[in-house]
């Protein structure tokens, strides 16, 4: 079988089992449907967690990220690891002891105030659909690069299986899926990352291997007969190359801190991994969790530097000036490797032979932009016309203002694109097709998993926050399911639109979603928690002041284009949630100490929620 | 790292017998302990937690870049940086699962039962 035939074949069990979980365990309250009627195992969650958590990007897009960016791609691990720990440590345990179904619960309650509530409900859907846009556009371009069908189908493919499991199922259908989910992408991940650890280095686990010399098959070809440890020939590869070391950082102390602390604090207060520590039946199972929780993620997020470590060294060591048409090669030649051609006929990779000598030069440098500064490709014709082939084969760019423009200062003549990394990986290794279907499944996984999380959110946000607890407290539980329903059904017609309408802008908006969820969620419920004395007036002006100090700054520097040597103390916009925070902070303390403190019923609240024993189940309304 | 929870322990008062589930003035202060307690260990672990990604992965990884772990080619600082500091991160939220289930046993506020079919806790919930 080829490789398409393994694609639809993986792709097509996995869905038929994401199908028949969704069946099995469909949800028959609101309490099901929001949160899985709190039955859910500590370990069962931490899998769910885990996989709500690593989207497409983590799964796709991360390993290349720091495949480019060495040693300042490791604000991205510790930032989106590090972020469980004030989670298990500061929030989850004393949110599932409180015990309602969403984040806006938890802030209208605590702060006796529906402005506060509708400030958070607010947040909530505007961070959750910032990210499922991306989550959707995953789905289509995972389909339209494996199945080679358009990336709008896909899309809908995505929206159809979305669409089935979490209206029907909800919080415990979603549960039960993403359980599958994890498993799949995992074992997508680690069967390449593997058999690459054993070619590159000898040793079959990646997170040592990353560490040790270069030896096996492929190594001892890229050491060329030195006793050399991979890191050390990466630095070297990128010295010799005119890249910047890989292990060293090129991004300031300060911005390296802040932008680890703003992801770390926005993990720890995005509302789709918050609402699955309401799930598990009680306080110790919600600590447990987040353990296993972070176990599952850390699997992933310790091996993708070790791969990205990989594929990077593995790249510049195949193109290092290497042929591109193996008829003109003389002997001792080293020819662009089989995948090289792959990957440029999906748009991923761009050649532009810029001295005419035929070799691929890969340097430090961009080798060409498009007129509006961007660095991407515009090729002549399509992959299938032989018209838009050059003198050795290669895809010919179109030059010019409605093309690309050369950047002559820089040898550079290599485009490729961050996403390769994990996509070429099993090709790069020599792995067998239906890897390469594996992989492709794992992708869907990945980003179907967190797509339903998010939608899940959103259906909350509006049928329970916004209809039940503010507009209309009278309807019975079956209209609110069925307004839960509904708006996931809303939810993911707009996400798919999104997904196949992105706006340009949604690499920028993620970090608005990191910022927002901690300048805004992470003070509030945090105070509400370690702070008796914490109030209303306090903690909204907190609220409002961080969102506002944090918005300003993102769009003013992001999208009006502010110049960025007025970046407040050299802090890039990725970082400046966690100036946000502290304005927050800072804020919300100042204020609630000069204004009257929380009436003693949510004093007592407080100190209720401090201690586990007396967690019911998350039902307000059977209580 | 939060001032304001320390002032609160030392700050403010007690509920006060009026507003504890539990019957008896005891528990009040058991219950204080057990927070303090926990409060402790939380600092302590959060310590450690900037210690290992702030810390050795950042601040200090120009330094410790000077060396290597032994065994291995890593780099100090950037092994902490890409892998130190998230197995350390599983390990302080498992070590905070065990101290804490011991603590809330040793304090008396531990979840009896595990799940008792469907009907909420016998204190239901504070509203």
């Amino acid at each position: 079988m080829n490789i398409q035939a393994w694609t639809l074949v993986i792709v097509g069990l996995t869905f038929a089992l994401y199908i028949g979980i969704a069946i099995w365990t469909r949800a028959r309250s609101t309490g099901e449907f929001y949160v899985a009627g709190t039955g859910v195992p500590p370990l069962a969650n931490g899998m769910a967690t885990a996989a709500d958590w690593m989207s497409a990007a983590s799964f796709l897009g991360m390993a290349g990220i720091i495949s480019f960016a060495g040693y300042d791609g490791s604000v991205y691990l510790m930032g989106w690891t590090g972020g469980y720990v004030l989670l298990a440590l500061l929030l989850a345990p004393y949110l599932r002891k409180f015990g309602k179904f969403t984040v806006p619960d938890f802030v209208g309650d605590r702060y006796y105030s529906q402005t506060a509530r509708i400030v958070a409900v607010v947040c909530a859907i505007f961070v959750s659909f910032t990210y499922v846009a991306g989550q959707m556009r995953g789905v289509g371009v995972v389909f339209s690069r494996f199945l080679e069908v358009p990336v709008e189908s896909g899309v809908l493919i995505g929206m159809g299986l979305v669409f089935f499991y979490a209206v029907l199922g909800g919080m415990k259908g979603i549960t039960y899926t993403q359980v599958a989910q994890y498993c799949v992408l995992i074992f997508a991940f680690m069967v390449p990352a593997i058999f690459i650890s054993i070619l590159l280095t000898g040793n079959p686990i990646p997170q040592i291997g990353f560490g040790g010399e270069l030896a096996g098959e492929l190594g001892e070809r890229v050491a060329a007969g030195e006793r050399v440890t991979l890191l050390d020939k990466l630095d070297g590869l990128h010295e010799e190359l005119g890249f910047a070391p890989y292990t060293d950082g090129r991004k300031g102390l300060l911005d390296i801190f802040c932008i680890t602390l703003a992801l770390m604090v926005g993990t720890a207060g995005l509302p789709h991994v918050i609402i699955r520590f309401y799930t598990v039946p009680r306080v110790r199972d919600a600590r447990s969790s987040a353990g296993w929780a972070l176990l599952f993620i850390a699997i992933l997020y310790t091996t993708a530097p070790a791969v990205a470590a990989f594929a990077r060294t593995n790249l510049l060591d195949a193109t290092r000036d290497a042929v591109y048409d193996p008829a003109r090669a003389a002997e001792g030649d080293s020819v662009v490797p089989e995948w090289f051609r792959t990957w440029e006929n999906t748009g991923l990779i761009a050649w532009l032979d810029k001295n005419g000598d035929g070799r691929i030069q890969y340097t430090g440098g961009t080798a060409f932009t498009t007129a509006d500064g961007k660095n991407k490709p515009v090729y002549l014709t399509p992959p299938t016309d032989p018209a838009g082939r050059g003198v050795h084969g290669e895809r010919l760019l179109l030059l010019g203002d409605d093309g690309v423009m050369p950047v002559e200062e820089a040898r550079n003549e290599l485009f490729i694109d961050r996403d390769i990394m994990v996509l070429a990986n099993p090709e790069i290794a020599g792995l067998p097709a239906w890897v390469i279907g594996l992989v492709a499944a794992g992708g869907l996984a990945a980003a179907l998993s967190t797509a339903a999380g998010l939608l899940l959110v959103v259906s909350t946000a509006i049928s329970h926050d916004l209809l039940k607890r503010a507009i209309r407290p009278g309807i019975s539980e079956r209209q609110e399911l069925l307004a839960a329903r509904i708006s996931a059904a809303v939810a993911v017609v707009f996400a798919g639109y999104l997904g196949i309408n992105p706006p340009d802008y949604v690499a920028a908006i993620v970090a608005f979603a990191f910022g927002l969820a901690a300048s805004s969620f992470f003070p509030a419920i945090f105070l509400g928690i370690f702070s008796k004395r914490a109030n209303r007036e306090g903690v909204i002006a907190g609220m409002v002041c961080g969102l506002l100090f944090t918005t300003v700054y993102i769009i003013g520097f992001k999208f009006l284009g502010w110049s960025k040597e007025s970046w407040l103390f050299g802090i890039s916009p990725e970082g400046i949630g966690s100036i946000g925070m502290l304005v927050n902070f800072g804020v919300a303390i100042v204020v609630s100490a000069v204004t009257p403190p929380p009436p003693p019923e949510i004093q007592a609240l407080v100190e209720e929620i401090r201690v586990p024993r007396g967690a019911g189940e998350a039902h307000e309304i059977s209580a | 790292m939060d001032p304001d929870a320390r002032s609160d322990v030392n700050g403010s008062p007690p509920a006060g017998p009026g507003a504890d589930p539990e019957p008896g003035g005891a528990a009040t202060t058991s219950r204080e302990l057990y927070w303090r307690a926990n409060l402790r260990w939380v600092v302590g672990l959060l310590v450690l937690w900037f210690l290992v990604s702030f810390g050795a992965g950042i601040l200090f990884a120009p330094e410790l870049n000077e060396h290597r772990l032994p065994g291995s080619g890593f780099k100090v600082g950037f092994w902490f940086a890409q892998q130190g500091s998230i197995f350390s991160f599983v390990l302080i939220v498992f070590v905070y699962v065990r101290v804490m289930n011991r603590l809330d046993r040793h304090f008396g506020v531990d979840e009896k039962r595990p799940r008792s079919g469907g009907s909420p806790g016998a204190e239901g919930e504070a509203e």
